[in-house]
């Protein structure tokens, strides 16, 4: 009886080893053919285009024949697209934090709406960026505003509104509640816990919220098609159209000259550095920021 | 039992979703000296220490009825600030959560929320709270070092010196040295034992030996009730219930 029971076991053990590998390997697997896709992804496009940025390309705007093969740069592009990600990311930050705040603090007792709220954001978060466009370019022409640098920056905000809740949402519902109890047995005030404690415990999560954001909106071509314009010049104010790095790569992109095309592999290179080089600031700032954190 | 009392809990239930935590509550808790809450775990030991100091509030499943009473007046039902009722009170939990900040604005922190935010004075309170809770001189030189990086036991006693910064009569602690080893327990201890002078202590423990060590009074929970409430002498050697002996002897857990 021992005996056959022992059998059973070892049967049994052997299954549970078996399925361990196997599902480690379609997760092996997985992991493989994304990295593959996403290093094709950036091989090719610095194959196309690391050729064609040059210092005049980063340095000038476009003169005149610019998009036929000749002289300039992408500069007001670089510029443009600088101010559209800086800019939409400090309005979502600002209007953001203070919700998620608000959803883990006062609005936390009511645990249903709270949900709903993050369900929301989430449907948000998933549709398409073109949807938004067509939005702020409805909301323009109703409210009568030019394309402009200012018009972008609201639609790339809202874009990115529901990526900035949530994602320092997620850092506010990891945060324990000892943490908030052992605050407010201090004598603390709802808003004292929640812009001196709970930002502080979560500054990881909240720099994590404001890169990827950045990236978002930076990245983004389609909110900005309809809202922003486009230009040759660099703009000096909010009311000025503006050009920005997705819409500089679409346009040359569809040129038929080579030269042009060739640009806009530069231009999307010049894309993914800026990308590259958030995320690594990213990474050193999450490691720096997070020394206060209390950890559990 | 000559002493003024400084909490009197009258009548107090508390429920969540139908079910009935503590169950007509009433026990009365000396000015100066250590009230241990002693009983199995489960029983509502921490419940009713959080109900003292309204941290209940921010449970919205919890419903409290009846009374609590510190220095004769009622905290439960008052429209008086629940910030000042709080800052009575200093907590000690299960295990430290220090804020998320230096070890300095650990303690300047209440100061601050309290509105003393003068420079110097601030940093002469800090050295007197640290060395209240004998951690000054292992972290003068490094005040402003975030309070993660002190060990578990310096982190236990920089909350206690957190909570007196906001200068309050009660001290509540619930299984402070659960998460201790056993030099830090003692640490904790004998400043529980110092402290008692100018605080009044309730302790929550499921430790009988450090029942009795700390004990002036005791009162034991079991099952959302207060069984007993007595002197310490009294309650270890002369237990009045049948389920005070069993837990006594060891044999409830
Ligand atoms: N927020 C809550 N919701 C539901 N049940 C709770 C909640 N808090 C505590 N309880 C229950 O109340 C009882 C007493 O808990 P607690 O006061 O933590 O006991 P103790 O501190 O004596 O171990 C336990 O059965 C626990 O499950
Ligand atoms: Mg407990």
């Amino acid at each position: 009886m021992r005996r056959y029971l022992s059998k059973e076991y070892t049967f049994r053990r052997k299954i549970q080893v078996y399925e361990e590998l196997f599902f480690r390997l379609i997760m092996l697997l997985a992991s493989l053919l994304i990295a593959l896709v996403l290093l094709q992804i950036v091989w090719s496009i610095f194959r196309e285009g690391v050729g064609s940025v040059s210092w005049e390309m980063l340095t000038n705007t476009p003169k005149g024949g610019f998009y036929f093969g000749k002289e300039g740069g992408i500069l007001n592009a670089i510029i443009g697209s600088l101010y559209l990600g800086l800019g939409a990311t400090l309005l979502a930050f600002v209007t953001g934090l203070p919700v998620a705040l608000f959803m883990n603090t006062w609005l936390a007792p009511r645990k249903r709406l709270v949900n709903l709220v993050r369900f929301t954001l989430d449907l948000l978060w998933g549709i398409p960026s073109i949807v938004y466009g067509a939005f702020g370019f409805a909301l323009m022409i109703a409210l009568g505003i030019k394309a402009s640098l200012l018009a972008g920056i609201i639609v790339l905000a809202l874009l990115i509104l529901p990526i900035m809740i949530r994602a320092i949402d997620e850092g506010l519902k990891a945060s324990p509640p000892g943490l908030t109890e052992a605050t407010y047995a201090l004598g603390a005030t709802t808003s004292e816990l929640s812009f001196s404690v709970l930002t502080r415990q979560c500054l990881p999560h909240i720099l994590t919220a404001i890169l990827l954001s950045f990236g978002r909106a930076i990245g983004d071509a389609a909110s900005v098609l309809f809202t922003t314009g486009f230009t040759d010049n660099i703009p000096t104010s909010l009311g000025q159209p503006t050009a920005s790095l997705p819409l500089a790569i679409f346009f040359q992109l569809s040129s038929p000259i080579p030269e042009v095309k060739e640009r806009a592999y530069a231009a999307a290179v010049i894309l993914t550095v800026i990308i590259l080089i958030i995320s690594i600031l990213s990474r050193i700032f999450t490691n720096k920021y997070s020394r206060n954190t209390i950890k559990f | 039992m000559e002493a003024n009392h400084k909490i009197r809990v009258e009548n107090l239930s508390l429920r969540v979703n139908g079910h009935e935590i503590l169950k007509d509550i009433n026990v009365s808790i000396p000015e100066n000296k250590i009230t241990v809450i002693l009983g199995p775990s489960g029983c509502g030991k921490t419940t009713l220490m959080k109900s003292m100091n309204r941290l209940t509030d921010i449970y919205p499943e919890m419903h409290v009825r009846g009374r609590i009473l510190i220095d004769e007046e009622d905290i439960l039902n008052t429209h008086k600030d629940v910030t000042a009722i709080r800052k009575k009170m200093g907590l000690l939990s299960q295990r430290p959560y220090p804020l998320p900040m230096s070890i300095y604005n650990n303690i300047a922190f209440g100061l601050r929320i309290s509105g003393r935010k003068k420079r110097d004075l601030l940093d002469k309170r800090v050295e007197h709270y640290l060395k209240q809770a004998s951690l000054w001189e292992e972290v003068k030189g490094r005040l402003r070092e975030p309070a993660s990086s002190l060990s578990i036991g310096q982190q236990q006693r920089l909350c206690l010196a957190r909570g007196l910064a906001v200068d309050p009569e009660i001290i509540l602690a619930d299984e402070p040295t659960s998460a201790l080893d056993p030099i830090s327990s003692q640490e904790i201890e004998k400043k529980f034992l110092d402290l008692k002078q100018d605080y009044t202590i309730v302790l929550v423990t499921h430790i009988l030996r450090q029942a009795a060590r700390l004990a002036d009074h005791v009162i034991f929970m079991y099952l959302g009730e207060v069984i007993e409430q007595a002197p310490a002498e009294e309650f270890f050697h002369h237990p009045r219930t049948e389920i005070t002996r069993a837990y006594l002897k060891g044999s409830i857990n």
